[in-house]
């Protein structure tokens, strides 16, 4: 499973926040170790046995004691891969298989030839990705209210796809522990004065993850959980 | 028009109440929910003692009954309690987040150094 592209992927560590994924996330890891061979799985506190199907897939396992949310579940990853001398960039992947390695491949040329130090993914640059009517609207608003309230310019800021450098990496505190993190990072970014730019993604909508997905309900949960802080 | 007085009144309270709340925690906001809690104690004695104290002071207030102020008070104090509680888990959370995290580190991390080094 060799990508026709040759990217030097040395640098590279995929942060995966896994709850409750047992049944997918060793393909997961196994496909995505392919061509980025370092990989940490935040296991959040599952209760299936996901964590050591990703350790024997190959991933570093950081296991939360107990459930926390997928916010803490990547804030844990990125102070998980701080402590690697050898990081110099951090993807944000999805455990259930939406996300491409293409794609991250594509957003780690964009970053080294345009020097960028962050590139969020995007599903709406291009007309691979087909969410439904309702997904689409919960979307738009949120990405809306995400320009509105930072200082970013996006076109979809609820995107699991980022690339971050490792200075930016260092500098992330997301406190939001539940949906809302997304939103909580493009706002620290936003502040940060960095140079970012979005890339296109193909976001895989399997039966699988549509039957886990985020209902229109959530985004009244994300808007609460930010406003009230 | 004096009910237009006291609704522009308790929008105003619910509102700063709220906002003040929100903002500000720490000894200022604590000592200042003590002396509500006081203040409330102590009207709530004087209330028993002179039944119809509520009614007089709605009266000032522009409220046909004491039992309708009454429950504007008690809006505003359970709307206080509401965002308080919430901001208080929202802090017990942060706490317990960092201490699980802490702990999920530390192991990954003895956990590696068993397996011989950064590489497994």
């Amino acid at each position: 499973m060799n990508t026709s592209r040759q990217v030097d992927t040395s640098g590279v560590w995929l942060v995966i926040p896994l709850y409750n994924e047992a049944a997918v996330i060793g393909d997961v890891v196994t496909r995505a170790r392919s061509v980025f061979p370092q990989v940490v799985v935040v296991d959040d506190g599952s209760a299936d046995d996901g964590a050591e199907v990703a350790r024997e897939a190959g991933a570093v396992v950081v296991r939360h004691p107990v459930n926390l949310g997928q916010g803490a579940a990547l804030q844990t990853g990125f102070e998980y891969v701080r402590s690697r001398p050898d990081m110099e960039w951090a993807v944000t992947f999805d455990a259930d298989g939406q996300h491409q390695t293409d794609d991250v491949l594509a957003m780690l040329e964009k970053a080294r030839a345009e020097d960028l130090q962050v590139v969020f993914g995007s599903r709406f640059l291009d007309d691979r990705t087909t969410p439904s009517l309702a997904k689409r609207l919960v979307l738009r608003a949120a990405v809306g209210y995400t320009n509105l309230t930072t200082h970013t310019r996006l076109t979809d800021a609820h995107n699991g796809l980022r690339l971050l450098r490792r200075d930016v990496v260092e500098r992330i505190d997301i406190t939001q522990n539940r949906m809302a993190h997304a939103s909580e990072l493009v706002e620290q970014i936003g502040a940060m004065d960095v140079r970012y730019a979005e890339s296109p993604v193909h976001i895989l909508y399997t039966d699988y993850s549509r039957s886990k997905g985020q209902s229109l309900w959530n985004s009244v949960n994300i808007l609460v959980e930010l406003i009230l802080r | 028009m004096k009910l237009v007085v006291v609704q522009v009144l308790l929008i105003v309270v619910v509102a700063v109440v709220a906002a003040r709340l929100f903002r500000s925690r720490g000894a200022r906001a604590q000592a200042i929910r003590r002396l509500g809690v006081l203040a409330f104690a102590a009207f709530a004695v004087v209330s028993i003692i002179f039944p119809d104290v509520w009614t007089r002071l709605a009266h000032v207030f522009g409220v046909g009954r004491g039992t309708d102020l009454v429950l504007y008070g008690l809006v505003v104090a359970f709307l206080s309690f509401t965002v308080t509680t919430y901001l208080r888990f929202r802090d017990l959370e942060t706490r317990y987040t960092r201490l699980a995290r802490r702990i999920a580190l530390d192991e990954a991390e003895v956990r590696g150094r068993l397996e011989g080094g950064p590489e497994h």
